[in-house]
């Protein structure tokens, strides 16, 4: 048999999640896992997708985007708005959790439409900042927001406070502006997050090993020499943009309704930085890279205790160091260094 | 006639107001403008954005802190205390972190500069913890009344904005006439151009450095003076804030800090004033994404046509 490097690369990220799931699966059965960490297991699908989906905008199309968790805010919110005023009519859960997340996808797919058509124009360090700021405009937008529930539907307000909706008696306020939303539903299952983690590499590796996704790594290389050739630069920017923000959405839904109450300020800039970690630890443009380096980085703090008080600082010393010896040209000539001094030796 | 004089007072009133905030926008202003200098000079010459600017801020503003309260040392010594210290650390970040990053990719070298950003405020937690500390500030609580007290200008406003005029004076006397100045202009435009004229390309660029920091730790113990809260992350919001004015202003120019920082701070007083305390930061955010797709180059900035 005579398989790509792509195929190959693809059926063994799908492999490698199958397995972890499986033996996830299998340690909950035989109770080998603590409580604290089995809660974690559908927030760690979570972050997988979100590294995932930011791998698409970093490693594929090479632009810096440090306002991630701001999508995935608007995943959470808008999901679990869906959610809770869908109860009675899609009494199914799993199926309930799916339109959330359908819900959560379009909406962060629609705000990553807007904000990516103006600031995809910029490039570099320019569309770093941009995005940082469209991040905190997300963040405090969601704080200033109340939506409230009655028999009439759903009501919406801005800048005021939750009695301004002029709920009905019996109406239900859902988001409670800086207070977020309570009382979530616990919708979201480790299988559900397994599923949603497929369906995003599912979605990326073909998004990358297609034209579309050539076309969107040549942007990467070099943006002069693509556009010459005649690839659209917006087009296929926005592409990976929106996508890796609908992705991201529909983490955000997911991890919302893993717990009881969720706030706008958890979606901030430092979730951003955590996810950015998770790529770059992983390898920029690497997709299983990512899906490991989420789950191992989510799942070391809980077996360590102790080391919870230094992991921020442990993180950050890690992503400089690996940035200085992957980009260092005298750290980059260690390997062939070494290679050369063995193959000398053998011959001797 | 008693109503005419009650309709001048009530005018008379929110005249007062609008120029209380406008003069404690101006005060913001110079503060973001002192940061922005760091920002815009550092930009200028390595082609990076400093992340950890902000935290530099931060220590600063520590360093000033211990030095007054725990060691009872005299305003004066203190902030030089600070500025000695923030010189120090950032010199020793450019060495560490970014000179083995001069020819990678920006995304490499931002990367680190974010890396180096949360290096520095988990240390400050881990070392003087997340409780917030109250600073005292170093000119003292006072103020000088006008208008028969209508209009108080507190010393901090004062200080501020004199420190941020001293300080723009003799930024732009250092670049334009001093020999350091002109290197540094030099390495901004073309760095092997430079080095081959014999300018030490990495010696200006770690002066760049010390003089951005030392900025940021005068910055720093103005910004608590000011806003007396200091916790380990009290420098990152306005660091973003002041790099939005840099932007603004026009990143590499020296008077493009000071008219963004000063527009940024008035359109923050403003906006927290007469629209909304929360959104205040929305808007000053959209302020940026609106002037990058207007003016790519910010206001005073050259835009340069990218060559092939």
């Amino acid at each position: 048999m005579n398989l790509q490097k792509s195929t190959l690369n693809a059926v063994f990220t799908y492999t490698l999640v199958v397995v972890a799931f499986v033996v996830a699966q299998g340690l909950i059965k035989s109770g080998n896992i603590s409580s604290t960490l089995r809660g974690q297991l559908a927030p760690i699908c979570a972050y997988i997708v979100m590294a995932v989906s930011l791998n698409l905008t970093v490693g594929i199309l090479g632009e810096l985007s440090l306002g991630h968790a701001g999508f995935m805010s608007v995943g959470a919110f808008s999901g679990v708005v869906a959610c809770v005023s869908l109860a009675n009519v899609i009494p199914l859960e799993p199926l309930r959790l799916v339109v959330g997340m359908l819900v959560g996808a379009s909406c962060a797919s629609a705000v990553g439409f807007f904000i990516g058509i103006p600031v995809l124009r910029l490039g570099g360090d320019y569309l770093a900042i941009v995005t940082l700021a469209c991040g905190e405009i997300i963040k405090n937008l969601v704080t200033c927001m109340y939506v409230g529930m009655d028999s009439h539907g759903l009501h919406f307000s801005f800048l005021t406070s939750a009695s301004a909706l002029q709920l009905e008696k019996g109406g239900k306020v859902i988001i409670n502006g800086p207070m977020g939303i309570a009382g979530i539903p616990k919708l979201s299952t480790f299988t559900m997050g397994f599923m949603l983690v497929m369906f995003t590499l599912f979605i990326v590796m073909n998004l990358v090993n297609s034209r579309a996704g050539r076309a969107i790594m040549a942007l990467r290389d070099n943006r002069i020499a693509a556009e010459s050739v005649g690839i659209p630069v917006t087009k296929y920017k926005l592409m990976a943009f929106v996508t890796s923000a609908a992705l991201a959405g529909a983490a955000g839904a997911l991890y919302a309704m893993n717990f009881s109450t969720v706030v706008a300020t958890k979606f901030n800039f430092n979730t951003s930085i955590l996810i950015l970690v998770y790529v770059v630890l992983g390898g920029l443009g690497n997709i299983w890279g990512s899906v490991v380096a989420a789950a191992v980085l989510t799942v070391l703090p809980e077996m360590l205790r102790g080391f919870n008080d230094y992991r921020m600082l442990v993180y950050a010393v890690v992503l400089i160091i690996v940035m200085i010896v992957t980009n260092n040209a005298r750290f980059k000539a260690i390997p062939t260094r070494l290679k050369k001094r063995l193959r000398g030796a053998s011959n001797v | 006639m008693l109503a005419a004089l009650l309709r001048f007072n009530f005018l008379g009133g929110l005249y007062m107001s609008f120029l209380s905030h406008l003069i404690s926008g101006v005060s913001l202003g110079s503060i973001y403008a002192i940061i922005a200098l760091g920002y815009t000079m550092v930009y200028g010459i390595a082609k990076m954005l400093n992340f950890a600017h902000g935290d530099v801020i931060m220590v600063g503003a520590y360093v000033c802190f211990f030095a007054v309260s725990r060691y009872d040392m005299p305003v004066i010594p203190s902030v030089l205390l600070a500025v000695a210290a923030c010189t120090a650390l950032g010199v020793f970040i450019e060495r560490l972190a970014y000179k083995p990053l001069r020819s990678a990719p920006s995304l490499a070298v931002l990367i680190t500069a974010i890396g180096m950003s949360y290096f520095l405020q988990n240390s400050a937690q881990l070392l003087w913890t997340s409780n917030p500390k109250v600073f005292s500030s170093v000119v003292g609580n006072g103020s000088v009344k006008f208008f028969d007290g209508r209009l108080s200008i507190s010393y901090n406003v004062i200080v501020t904005v004199l420190a941020c005029i001293i300080i723009m004076s003799v930024l732009t006397w250092f670049t334009g006439r001093t020999k350091m100045g002109k290197a540094m202009r030099a390495c901004s435009e073309d760095k092997d151009a430079a080095q081959l004229m014999g300018i030490n390309v990495n010696a200006t660029i770690s002066m760049t450095f010390a003089i951005g920091s030392a900025l940021a730790a005068v910055a720093g113990v103005l910004l608590c003076s000011v806003y007396p809260t200091l916790m380990p992350t009290t420098g990152s919001m306005p660091g973003i804030k002041a790099f939005t004015a840099a932007v603004f202003g026009g990143i590499g120019s020296i008077p493009g800090a000071l008219l963004g920082g000063t527009l940024l701070g008035v359109i923050e007083i403003f906006a927290k004033a007469y629209i909304s305390t929360q959104l205040s930061d929305a808007i000053v955010f959209l302020v940026l994404i609106i002037v990058l797709l207007v003016k790519p180059a910010g206001l005073l900035g050259k835009q340069v046509q990218e060559k092939v």
